[in-house]
């Protein structure tokens, strides 16, 4: 199945990439860009035909190793 | 006293503390990433560079590589731990340091000597250090931005400006017991004054100190 696993950094951490690309935005003129989050989207192929079981060990993949607890949260969507 | 100089895929900085240890009187030996025995070690640090690339994020893969078991066992029996730099960044994706390194807050690479300010002597890397006292050490990191949402990190160095947004403007890190230290900028790199510094001798004098036979 296919899966998309979001991580986003958490709003009260600072995002310094987000805040140059939307620096860089208003140097072009797009002025009406009020907030940037570089967040990360990870595509996986996982074999299993049980959708629950798929994300549910995705999700532990998300806190053991993808996502750091610390800064970011996650989602994770599973194509059926 | 032996110290194990920790080498990931990745790590570039292993010969200069091996050096500088070895300077100062120490004994030091690089030890492989994949090594999973570290008991004829009465100490561990590991050094700058980029550990498996820096892959999904700074220290997030090499926190899973066989020698940090050995790390953690360490830790926890109040033996001697170091993190420079990609160091200080696996050590707090392992947990044994509170926190985490995000990007610079000007999203520079920033190489250049800073001036810090000793803020806790009773830590590994700063315990023959006086609080108050000024050091001159390079800093060379991207990811240098520590963020500690738990306040629970104690900082044992402070830049004295504001180079990369650090929370608390902490350069170096320690946890509660004050043996496991970690440390943004290289001491290594600042061990003779014809390298612009010796500042980084009372830093691994003190961590040298700190090694009590395992």
């Amino acid at each position: 199945m296919k899966v998309t696993v979001t991580i986003n950094r958490r709003p009260e951490i600072a995002d310094p990439e987000g805040v140059t690309v939307m620096r860089a935005l208003h140097d072009l003129g797009y002025t009406e860009t009020e907030a940037v989050r570089m967040d990360r989207v990870i595509h996986m192929e996982v074999v299993g035909d049980d959708a629950d079981v798929i994300r549910s060990r995705v999700e532990e993949m998300c806190l053991q190793v993808l996502a750091n607890p610390v800064l970011e949260d996650f989602e994770v969507e599973v194509a059926e | 006293m032996r110290t194990a100089v920790v080498v990931f895929p990745g790590t570039n900085c292993e010969h200069d503390v091996v050096y500088a240890l070895k300077s100062l009187g120490g004994d030091a030996e690089l030890v492989w990433h994949r090594e999973a025995d570290l008991s004829d070690f009465d100490g561990v640090i590991l050094p700058g560079g980029f550990a498996h690339g820096d892959y999904l994020r700074t220290g997030a893969i090499a926190r899973f590589s066989p020698v940090m078991a050995e790390v953690d066992r360490m830790s926890a029996e109040g033996a001697p731990v170091l993190g420079i730099c990609n160091g200080l960044q696996i050590l707090c994706e392992a947990g044994l340091l509170p926190g985490a390194l995000i990007a610079n807050r000007d999203l520079s690479f920033i190489c250049r000597p800073v001036d810090l300010e000793v803020v806790d002597s009773d830590t590994i890397l700063t315990r023959e250090a006086t609080i108050g006292q000024r050091l001159t050490i390079p800093l060379n990191s991207y990811e240098g931005n520590w963020v500690d949402t738990s306040g629970t990190g104690r900082v044992a160095l402070r830049y004295t400006d504001d180079p990369n947004g650090s929370q608390n403007q902490a350069a170096a890190i320690a946890n509660a017991a004050g043996n496991v230290v970690g440390i943004m900028p290289h001491p290594e790199r600042a061990i003779e004054e014809v390298l612009g510094s010796a500042d980084g001798e009372v830093l691994l004098g003190s961590y040298l100190a700190s090694l009590v036979p395992a």
